[in-house]
């Protein structure tokens, strides 16, 4: 019989999700060299993209914001024992309900306009993933395979939509007009400029602080709310939610409709913050990144939020690394990025056996 | 021996020249000398010696917690003893896992079965043994192994069933197939009839007989003294982790071993004054559950149970006493009617929450998948069920502080130990975390108190607390159900007791006019006029 796995909580929250990292970084570096590049300039390059400069910090925290958004997403869903990989399509929603609310109410000022497109691209990604979350509650649908179906419905949608629909008028691109300047999330420049401080033109925008404020209201939600409690009673243990007069199916349910919210908000990030109108595939394989982020981040919003940069880092310094070494393709952070997942998510055990062993030796 | 077995005969060693039947009787099957398990704090077993002999039926019996289960988890290489040796057929031998004692010639048929139900009986009796990379030669070999055992035995089950289909006699006769292909010589049975009818628990014996006039050595672990009586040739008694008595069976009575296994008769009879029963606070009639196959589970259950009064339901495992908690406790959906403290509550929509509200309890038969959640802290499970208590919200957020200092002052009313309310669930003792469910039920003043298992699983020194708390409930005026697998519990504890068999109320008594034969032919759904 195996013994279970028990760490100091220090090492099962700091040292096991290090450890991975390392390794994984390890073994890409294993793949640079195999494409014979020197994989310690190459790191050096990479951090130095990445953090190098204002600039760097700008774009790196960019996708640092997207990251959290759809890691929070994947993570909520995690305590509720649901797996939703569906972030990709519920941000697609977010988007088009940015862009019916933003275009909708346009008269409004921005003080309200921007907190109603916020809205709308909550509420489009909660509707959207609710589905998903009735069928598995109501009717036993595994909410992996709806989810990833419903990916592949919101792509399809959003084509005929822009297409036939929505698209702008007098342009064959698939993308509808701007939304109104007022409606628009405030640049980082802009935003600190009004402060005083000095920062590059970089698509970051302020809804980095709505992701921050988002992952702080998921960690008051999950540890802090009885809908928190009933949601982690339902994913540790089905049986004895039932018992405690706790609706697994309606936790379900819910549990989707938020995480579908949260996924939905990056579109704020990427339509209200960068592009300014809906167009195809804005999310970028961003809600895909999230479960990574989830999985690393112990699907806690702090270790999300960590994970979070940790994403930002490698997708703004990967990019600049391909640049410098175009021998080092951009698909090279996507294999670091599979690293992660694996080490994190398949080979969790891995490491945490051997240090259990190790903590056992020390103790004795 | 059949073919199989002459496999297996090389790992174990050197041919014995002693191996069969003229081996000498002196020569026990199976000995352990001096095994010594603990874990943690709980010494499951201590210094336990026992010799069994060669083609016998040997019963263990004990309460629960005793360490039956533990010893012979040891025998088939779950768990290694701390210290102490096993020796078979005189050899000592290393047992350290399942595969040393298959190869030992040691067989189990685990109370919970460990077969693959979308598989037929032939593949799941070579599972593990296909005998090769494809699987016609060996499910050829088993085929033919398998009409052997038939003929030998008497244990005819057809290959080609699926096993999900059979009944639970059949599936664990499967089992012991399983067991006997691998080349069994001793055969333990872990409660083997918890899960049975009357009757196929009948034709489990004959088989065990069988096994013994073919020269097997069969261990039957029970804590049911019917069939130790009936079935086996010698018993051992074991009681806190010691085997206190090794007896002949024929030289013994049930009063003997009953005396031996329970030791000290304080434990079960608590000091218990007559009941005083007040006015009815739960009221059930023509309770009647179907579960998702369409098969009655629970038919046309009627009671009453008034203030100040245990009702106790004596039953063998799956006879509806599950099924008739949960739909009390509004786990699963039932007909009929119930009304709590004369507040009708309609079984067909199942609201947990809402009886709560009306103050009924209920301490789960399951407390690993209802009672706790295994991982959460302590304080947290602490709250499972109660936690929209206002007592526990500040505001819309909930008040870590105050459920924190709710467990806290539980954990010392009901000396869990370590009392520590921020300690993770699973890191409890069974007595420990039996301790903390209860104490969140009982100390909220419920008027009606469901408790299933209350000591399933406890260590004895827990079980004496857990017995005078729900005596100290009655006494303060509630009205309690008693579900337990323990006939003594049921029976020390109960004011009045109703027997369940196939779902239905087969009788009533009270206990002073009873005895454990009489509720045992109810439970068996002999009528109460033969009893």
């Amino acid at each position: 019989m195996s013994t279970p796995v028990e760490l100091p909580r220090w090492a099962d929250v700091a040292l096991a999700p290090l450890l991975t990292v390392v390794t994984a970084f390890a073994v890409s570096g294993l793949v640079v060299l195999a494409i014979g590049e020197n994989p310690i300039e190459a790191m050096s390059l990479l951090f130095k993209g990445a953090l190098g400069s204002k600039a760097g910090w700008g774009y790196t925290l960019y996708y640092t914001t997207s990251f959290i958004f759809t890691g929070l997403a994947v993570a909520i869903a995690f305590q509720a024992g649901l797996f939703n990989i569906g972030g990709e399509g519920q941000a697609t929603l977010g988007g088009l309900g940015i862009v019916l609310f933003c275009f909708s109410f346009e008269w409004l000022p921005g003080f309200l306009l921007v907190p109603l497109g916020v809205l709308g691209a909550a509420l489009a990604g909660a509707a959207w993933a609710f589905i998903p979350g009735y069928l598995q509650a109501r009717r036993g649908s595994h909410v992996v395979i709806t989810t990833i179906m419903f990916n592949f419905i919101a792509a399809t949608l959003m084509v005929y939509l822009l297409v036939n629909v929505m698209g702008r008028p007098g342009s064959m691109a698939p993308e509808t007009r701007n939304i109104a300047d007022h409606a628009v999330a405030a640049p980082m420049n802009v935003f600190l400029g009004a402060l005083g401080i000095s920062f590059p033109r970089t698509p970051l925008n302020i809804s980095f602080f709505l992701a921050i404020l988002a992952a702080i209201a998921v960690w008051v939600l999950v540890w802090h709310t009885r809908l928190g409690y009933e949601i982690r009673v339902v994913g540790a243990s089905p049986t004895a939610a039932v018992y405690a007069g706790i609706s697994p199916a309606r936790i379900t349910m819910v549990t989707m409709a938020i995480s579908g919210g949260l996924a939905g908000l990056l579109a704020v990030n990427e339509i209200m913050g960068l592009q300014h109108r809906l167009l195809l595939e804005f999310s970028a394989g961003a809600g895909f990144v999230g479960i990574a982020v989830a999985l690393m981040g112990r699907a806690h919003p702090l270790g999300v939020v960590l994970a979070a940069f940790l994403f930002g880092v490698l997708y703004q310094g990967g990019a600049e690394l391909s640049f410098d070494k175009p021998a080092i393709t951009k698909d090279m952070i996507v294999v670091i990025q599979g690293f992660v997942i694996l080490f994190a998510g398949a080979l969790e055990f891995a490491f945490k056996r051997p240090l259990a062993r190790l903590f056992r030796i020390r103790e004795a | 021996m059949f073919p199989i077995c002459a496999e297996s005969l090389p790992r174990s060693g050197r041919p014995d020249p002693g191996r069969g039947r003229d081996n000498s009787p002196m020569t026990p099957a199976i000995e352990l000398i001096g095994i010594e398990k603990r874990f943690g704090a709980v010494h499951a077993n201590r210094n336990v010696s026992l010799r069994i002999d060669p083609a016998s039926v040997h019963g263990i019996v004990g309460e629960n917690g005793a360490g039956k289960s533990t010893l012979m988890s040891i025998v088939y290489g779950f768990y290694e003893a701390d210290s102490g040796e096993i020796r078979i057929k005189g050899k000592p031998v290393r047992i350290r896992s399942s595969q040393d004692a298959i190869s030992h010639g040691i067989g189990m048929v685990h109370q919970h079965f460990m077969l693959v139900e979308t598989m037929t009986v032939l593949e799941n009796v070579i599972l593990g043994a296909e005998g090769g990379r494809l699987l016609a030669q060996g499910e050829k070999e088993a085929r033919a192994a398998l009409a052997d055992l038939g003929r030998r035995y008497g244990l005819k089950v057809d290959p080609d069933a699926i096993v999900g289909d059979l009944t639970v006699g059949l599936q664990q006769r499967v089992e012991i197939i399983k067991a006997l292909y691998r080349g069994a010589d001793i055969l333990i049975l872990d409660e083997p009839t918890a899960v049975l009818t009357p009757s196929e628990a009948d034709q489990l014996f004959e088989l065990t007989k069988a096994l013994k006039a073919q020269g097997k050595t069969v261990i039957l672990i029970t804590h049911k003294l019917r069939e130790i009586m009936h079935a086996t040739d010698r018993v051992s008694v074991m009681r806190r982790g010691e085997t206190v008595a090794t007896l002949d069976t024929a030289k013994t009575n049930p009063a003997e071993i009953a005396e031996a296994m329970v030791g000290r008769r304080v434990l079960l009879s608590v000091g218990k004054q007559p009941a005083r029963p007040g006015r009815v606070l739960l009221d059930v009639r023509d309770l009647t559950v179907t579960d998702g196959q369409g098969v009655t589970r629970l038919d046309r259950a009627s009671f009453q149970i008034r203030a100040g009064e245990i009702l106790g339901i004596a039953a063998v495992s799956g006879n509806g006493q599950s099924e008739l908690l949960e739909a009390l406790a509004g786990m699963r959906s039932a007909k009929g009617s119930i009304s709590v403290d004369g507040v009708p509550v309609d079984p067909s929509r199942p609201d947990a929450t809402a009886l709560r509200a009306l103050r009924l309890y209920h301490v789960p038969e399951d407390r690993h998948r209802c009672g706790l959640v295994l991982p959460f802290e302590a304080a947290e499970s602490g709250i499972l069920g109660h936690h929209g208590d206002p007592r526990f919200r500040r505001g819309f957020l909930m008040d870590h502080e105050a459920i924190t200092r709710d467990e806290k002052a539980k954990m010392e009313a009901y000396d869990v130990r370590p009392p520590l309310p921020g300690l993770r669930s699973s890191k409890f003792s069974g007595g420990n975390q039996q301790k903390i469910v209860l104490a969140r039920e009982m100390e909220r003043d419920p008027a009606v108190l469901l408790i299933g298992q209350p000591t399933r699983g406890v260590d004895i020194g827990a079980i004496e607390f857990i017995h005078k708390r729900i005596i100290a409930m009655r006494d303060a005026g509630k009205a309690i159900l008693l579900v337990s697998v323990e006939l003594d519990e049921i029976m020390s504890l109960s004011d009045r007791i109703i027997a369940l068999c196939g779902g239905r109320i087969t009788g009533e008594r009270l206990p002073s006019q009873t005895d454990e034969r009489e509720l045992g032919l109810l439970m068996a759904g002999v009528p109460a006029e033969a009893a």
